[in-house]
């Protein structure tokens, strides 16, 4: 198992094409991959499986808050580090 | 034999089978499986077929429509694959042994509660697509065609309610030779996409085309507005004989579309094109438009369910400002108010949405739509002849207003090192009489004018053109309506300043001589009309109909005017029959 944790910092969060880009991302792994996060107001723990869409949707992760990605499987150090490159990379936003 | 009266929508005349556009209603019913294995065979049989559709559709919007528009597709496979909603529909057959449709549909809908409960336009958005997504899924299970125009094989004239763009998205536009809708009216969708394909169109016919059997000969005329159901054939003969004088015409004058509409004493006249979208460009420039007068944004804001990015924006202004190349093109601000449907800017309803919060004065009070609009077509400009236009300004303080968002979107673009289009003309549509009225003081703060005659008839007559009942006091042809448009070039003209016309009047043939005699210095149409005022105008002297154009103005009538016209001018009268 391999997980790192990061803050997004794009405009949008993870909504929008920066989700559907991480989505797409996630999708080349065989690796089991989720993302966790924390609401800012009720701390509540939310997770979804980082290949579904509409699970990275309404996971609700707006610019400034911290995600962790995990994943489990044969390529998860590959998986962990290209989505972390992603997101630090803004999705390639300007 | 019948006759029935509409609206004229678009020019032209068509004799044309009829095809009924109806939509199926899907109805689901829940029936319990034997075989759940079967059933996600099923199931996932119908998901690869959804998949080849939205590909398809995928590829026509990348050729036809904005970037913006492909990537909903895009976001629609996505939803197809999502391995959550997957699960979920295939856990219910499994579980509750139900059939497909009934597990794909209940599934569906609790994703988009979920999505639609977060309270955000964006899920909202989401929402709606997981509906649509799952929709599609659903008739390729209950085997409904994709679309009501899944079956439409030979050249017809589309017979329907009325059409949205997502219904005229996927119809073969080379088998369409005519609309004639029940509702709508002449500023409709279906009308603008009619006038844009160069094909006929009636709207506001009545209830009562929606009984004509499928395949029933029609003729559609357009110009007048008239629909006869299965004509005679003496009928059928004359309008043939219309039909093909007019094609005479056409062609000849699009033997000359790209040479310059110089008029008989030498004037230049500035012919450009009213333009919605790529293809719009496209075939402006193929009929020899100079540019473009009049660029609708609409389209990017309409049938969606959040606002467009200013990078959307960018990307959509940039691929028509490229058709164009060093060719002058006029952005029109957003023009939008109550009356559309445009549920995520919260919009509220007004008594009367015409004389509401519209166009710039919605824009004004709402940055958060106007300045990602101003900035896009600001960076889209670089390099390009862009120019600015603001919609529906009544008074001069407006105009300032505007320019005061404009100059803070170049204040931020400049912090922010963005390139954008630095010496930009702005511009006023002239559609409110009092615009009209105070043009003296408009033009000291613009570069041009272009006068809306189809607002600014609307509003001087006070006569709602949609309704048919007083529909025929809004023609432009009212000598009231053509002084102002006299007293606007005027105006403008003292203060050195140029003056376009972008409502259908500028493309009314019968018009020309008037508008050339008034002064006006660009006329912008819809595509398919350029060569034939090109034409006109290459047949007319612009001092001789000066006194015409006086002439005209003494009269009375809209038909003493045309009559008189006709008189005159007697190719032009050859030329509209």
């Amino acid at each position: 198992m391999k997980e790192s944790k990061i803050v997004v910092n794009n405009k949008v969060g993870l909504h929008a094409r920066p989700a559907s880009l991480f989505v797409q991302e996630a999708a080349k792994y065989v690796s089991d991959i989720k993302v966790f996060t924390q609401d800012p107001d009720t701390k509540e723990n939310r997770e979804a499986n980082a290949k579904s869409i509409l699970g990275v949707l309404t996971l609700g992760v707006f610019q400034g808050m911290e995600i962790a990605i995990r994943a489990e499987g044969d390529d998860e150090e590959n998986a962990v580090s290209a989505l972390l490159a992603l997101v630090e990379n803004n999705f390639g936003e300007d | 034999m019948k006759h029935l009266a509409g609206i004229p929508a678009s020019r032209g005349i068509c004799i044309s089978p009829v095809f009924q556009f109806v939509r199926q209603e899907i109805i689901v019913e829940e029936v319990c499986v034997d075989d759940p294995k079967a059933e996600i065979n099923r199931l996932d049989q119908a998901i690869c077929t959804a998949k080849d559709q939205i590909f398809l559709i995928y590829q026509k919007a990348l050729k036809e429509a904005s970037k913006a528009d492909a990537e909903i597709f895009q976001a629609h496979r996505m939803i197809l694959e999502d391995p959550e909603l997957l699960a979920e529909v295939k856990k219910k057959i499994e579980n509750q042994k139900v059939c497909a449709e009934s597990a794909m549909q209940s599934t569906a809908q609790t994703f988009s509660d979920m999505m639609a409960g977060m309270k955000d336009e964006y899920f909202a958005a989401r929402a709606a697509d997981i509906l649509d997504v799952g929709n599609r899924v659903l008739r390729i299970l209950l085997g409904i065609a994709e679309t009501p125009s899944a079956d439409l094989k030979e050249a017809s004239v589309i017979v329907a309610d009325d059409l949205t763009p997502s219904d005229t998205v996927m119809l073969d536009k080379s088998l369409v030779v005519g609309f004639c809708t029940a509702r709508g009216s002449a500023t409709s969708h279906t009308a603008i996409l009619a006038r844009g394909l160069g094909i006929p169109a009636v709207s506001g016919a009545g209830e009562e085309v929606l009984k004509i059997s499928n395949k029933t000969t029609l003729i559609l005329d357009g110009t007048k507005g008239n629909v006869i159901v299965d004509p005679d054939e003496d009928t059928i003969n004359q309008f043939q004989q219309r039909i093909k004088t007019a094609h005479i015409i056409h062609e000849a004058a699009k033997k000359h579309a790209h040479e310059p509409a110089i008029t008989t004493d030498g004037v230049n006249v500035e012919v450009v094109s009213n333009i919605g979208n790529v293809e719009g460009a496209r075939s402006a420039l193929e009929n020899g438009a100079e540019g473009v007068g009049l660029l609708r944004t609409e389209f990017l804001y309409l049938e969606r369910n959040s606002l467009p990015t200013e990078e959307e924006q960018y990307q959509a202004y940039r691929a028509i400002l490229d058709v164009f190349g060093d060719l002058p093109v006029i952005l029109r601000t957003l023009d939008v108010g109550g009356d559309k449907e445009i549920p995520y800017m919260g919009l509220e309803e007004e008594l009367n949405s015409f004389l509401g919060l519209r166009a710039l004065r919605l824009c004004l009070v709402r940055p958060d739509i106007f300045k990602p609009q101003l900035r896009a077509a600001l960076r889209a400009g670089v390099d390009r002849n862009l120019k600015l236009m603001f919609p529906m300004v009544a008074i001069a303080s407006e105009v300032r207003a505007a320019r005061k968002v404009l100059d803070e979107c170049i204040k931020e673009l400049i912090e922010e090192g963005q390139p954008f289009a630095e010496e930009i003309e702005i511009g006023i549509m002239v559609e409110i009489p009092s615009a009209a009225l105070v043009a003296d003081q408009l033009a000291k703060e613009v570069d041009f004018f272009s006068i809306g005659t189809n607002d600014l008839s609307q509003y001087t007559m006070a006569a709602d053109r949609t309704n048919s009942k007083v529909a025929e006091l809004s023609d432009a042809f009212f000598p009231a309506v053509l002084r102002l448009v006299r007293d606007v070039i005027k105006a403008a003209h003292a203060e050195g300043k140029w003056v376009g016309m972008c409502g259908e009047l500028a493309g009314e043939p019968l018009a020309a001589p008037i508008l050339l005699g008034l002064g006006l210095d660009e006329f912008s149409m819809s595509p398919p009309m350029v060569p034939v005022l090109k034409q006109i105008l290459r047949g007319l002297s612009a001092t001789e109909m000066k006194a015409l154009a006086e002439q005209t103005l003494q009269l009375e009538t809209p038909k003493e005017i045309r009559d008189f016209v006709k008189q005159k001018v007697p190719f032009i009268a050859e030329l509209v029959g």
